[in-house]
């Protein structure tokens, strides 16, 4: 397949040498069509988000008023912190101006005189590349005032996170950029209605951005061919865990997971046999290795089998993995992540905690693996965003696939 | 308490948002930078600064798990081990990693050089192990790569 995202062009993070590859070509149409009619070509493309949720793109663009008093924003959501997510900083890195170029087309789209980039805290490498591109981009007129001697002004600012998950989740985000704690709000009101600052508001996902001008470039219908037709494009899945060659490929979406990882990631390290895979990042429901063949990796065979997309970052388990020690550790994260807001995820997620650790070390008994389900399933769907959902999956998949394991460590 | 030059950035930042508040993590980051931690005092100084409450500015350093509280070693040695590091030995890195410093996981070393965290998922996960030390990250780790990057900080 021929790389859109991160095509093998030495240096193309340079501004001369992404324009002479065609760079910014995407935006120069842009700004000959109707905003309305470049947010049509990106619904009819059926992009979904790459951040995790796979909202349809298009779709989320069109919940912004057309005419708004209140002027609208666009959040580039850089904050890239589901474990075994390592796909957005490859952007940042090889291609910042196709990001860049996707933010100006997305906001002539929407009428947007402002975009932040929200990057984790802990990206300073990446935040000084893309500051520079931008800084690049800002000298020949692709941002700032007057776009290409056109009519069409917009900034674009980066906004540096200062750790902490939550502020992946956009109203969150919005929360963190408006200077104050990163809690979610309770939705509705929706961000397009009500966001940063009380105005309209977007946030899509770095990838998602960057699949933009590839839309507006090639058209909508030949983007749809690529992958799988519900969940079309280019996709940076990630892979890591017990393979060979773990790291970041572009394919297209829709790719055999046993592919991904026998193929691709060159195997299983010692040929082991694989005991199980997290698909598409911690919050995304564990896989038995005896589950993964024939699973594709688009939205909809990853709903089928039992799980979902998520971010793509495929974490591979091999035969001798402890799976209790793998959950106890995914337990934790989600317990230091949680913002505090919601009582069942704030008191649930140390409450799983606690229970594995009592499972590890061989103080539990069976009724505790089951009160420990319970907690997860009284935390899914009680809570103001979808954290609570993403701590209670992992607990509520790998003891229903794994349940030996469970057992094997309890007392009676 | 900010330099002249960090004062200027603070002002050119400002521009970027509709209120003083949106300035704040910002600000706080080249207070951060100029100082190396936050302390009661850079929190009052900005609060005059963007005209913010210090209840509130409390709140924000407290909730951002990169904001220092208090000083720190010179190289604040942070190791990821959350699930795909964990499971490419990052526990055998923290312990390496404390023994080579002389530091205990979670504290500052005796001369003050070094501080040790463990924390969550730096994005690095297919080149794990790894660990970050103040801006920079150290990927694919292992036991020489760890001895020449302290024998480097020594």
């Amino acid at each position: 397949m021929e790389k859109l995202i991160l095509p093998d062009i030495p240096n193309f993070h340079q501004i001369d040498i992404y324009e002479q590859h065609g760079g910014y070509s995407a935006l120069r149409k842009a700004l000959t069509m109707k905003p309305e009619d470049v947010t049509e070509e990106v619904k009819k493309s059926n992009l979904r988000g790459r951040g995790g949720a796979c909202f349809p793109t298009g779709l989320k663009w069109t919940f912004m008023p057309k005419n708004s008093t209140k002027p609208k924003y666009l959040c580039v959501n850089g904050d890239e912190s589901e474990p075994g997510t390592f796909k957005d900083r490859q952007i940042f890195e090889f291609n910042p101006h196709l990001l860049i170029e996707g933010t100006i087309i997305a906001c002539y789209a929407m009428g947007i005189a402002t975009a932040y980039l929200y990057i984790r805290g802990e990206y300073v490498k990446w935040i000084k590349l893309i500051e520079k591109a931008i800084a690049d981009a800002y000298a020949k007129g692709y941002i700032g005032k007057n776009i290409l001697g056109g009519n069409f002004s917009t900034d674009f600012y980066v906004h540096r996170g200062a750790g902490a998950y939550i502020c992946g989740e956009e109203s969150a985000l919005m929360n963190s950029i408006e200077g104050d704690r990163g809690y979610p709000r309770v939705k509705p009101p929706f961000p397009a209605q009500n966001g940063l600052w009380g105005c309209p508001t977007t946030i899509n996902n770095v990838e998602t951005i960057a699949n933009v001008p590839i839309i507006i470039n090639r058209g909508a219908e030949w983007y749809t061919a690529i992958g799988a037709p519900k969940h079309p494009g280019p996709l940076l899945y990630g892979i890591s865990g017990h393979v060979n060659k773990p790291g970041v490929y572009e394919l297209p979406t829709g790719v055999l997971l046993t592919e991904l990882i026998y193929s691709v990631a060159g195997g299983v390290r010692g040929n082991k046999k694989i005991k199980a895979v997290i698909p598409g990042g911690s919050s995304t429901m564990v896989l038995r290795g005896d589950q993964i063949e024939g699973v594709r990796m688009d939205a909809d065979s990853l709903k089928t089998a039992g799980s979902s997309i998520g971010t793509a970052g495929v974490i591979v388990m091999d035969e001798d993995t402890d799976i209790v020690k793998a959950l106890t550790r995914i337990a934790k994260f989600y317990y230091h992540e949680s913002c505090g807001q919601c009582t069942p995820c704030r008191e649930g997620t140390g409450w799983m905690l606690k229970i594995l650790k009592r499972i590890e070390v061989g103080d539990a008994t069976t009724a505790d693996i089951d009160l420990l389900v319970d907690v997860a399933n009284n935390i899914e769907g009680n809570t103001i965003c979808a954290l609570g959902d993403a701590a209670a999956w992992p607990v509520q998949s790998f003891v229903k696939r794994f349940r030996e394991d469970f057992e094997k460590k309890v007392k009676n | 308490m900010l330099t002249q030059e960090n004062l200027n950035k603070v002002e050119e930042i400002r521009k970027r948002y509709p209120t003083a508040q949106a300035a704040l993590l910002p600000v706080l980051w080249i207070a951060h930078e100029q100082e190396g931690w936050i302390s009661e005092e850079t929190m009052r100084y900005v609060g005059g600064l963007l005209g913010l409450p210090l209840a509130h500015i409390l709140g924000v350093v407290t909730f951002y798990t990169m904001f220092n509280t208090k000083k720190i070693g010179k190289y604040h040695i942070q190791v990821c081990t959350n699930i795909s590091c964990q499971l490419l030995g990052s526990e055998t890195i923290m312990e390496y990693v404390s023994k080579k410093t002389g530091c205990k996981k979670g504290e500052t070393s005796p001369d003050g050089l070094f501080t040790l965290s463990e924390v969550e998922c730096l994005g690095s996960c297919g080149t794990a192990p790894m660990m970050q030390v103040n801006d920079d990250y150290y990927e694919d780790l292992t036991f020489d790569k760890i001895d020449a990057i302290i024998a480097s900080m020594k």
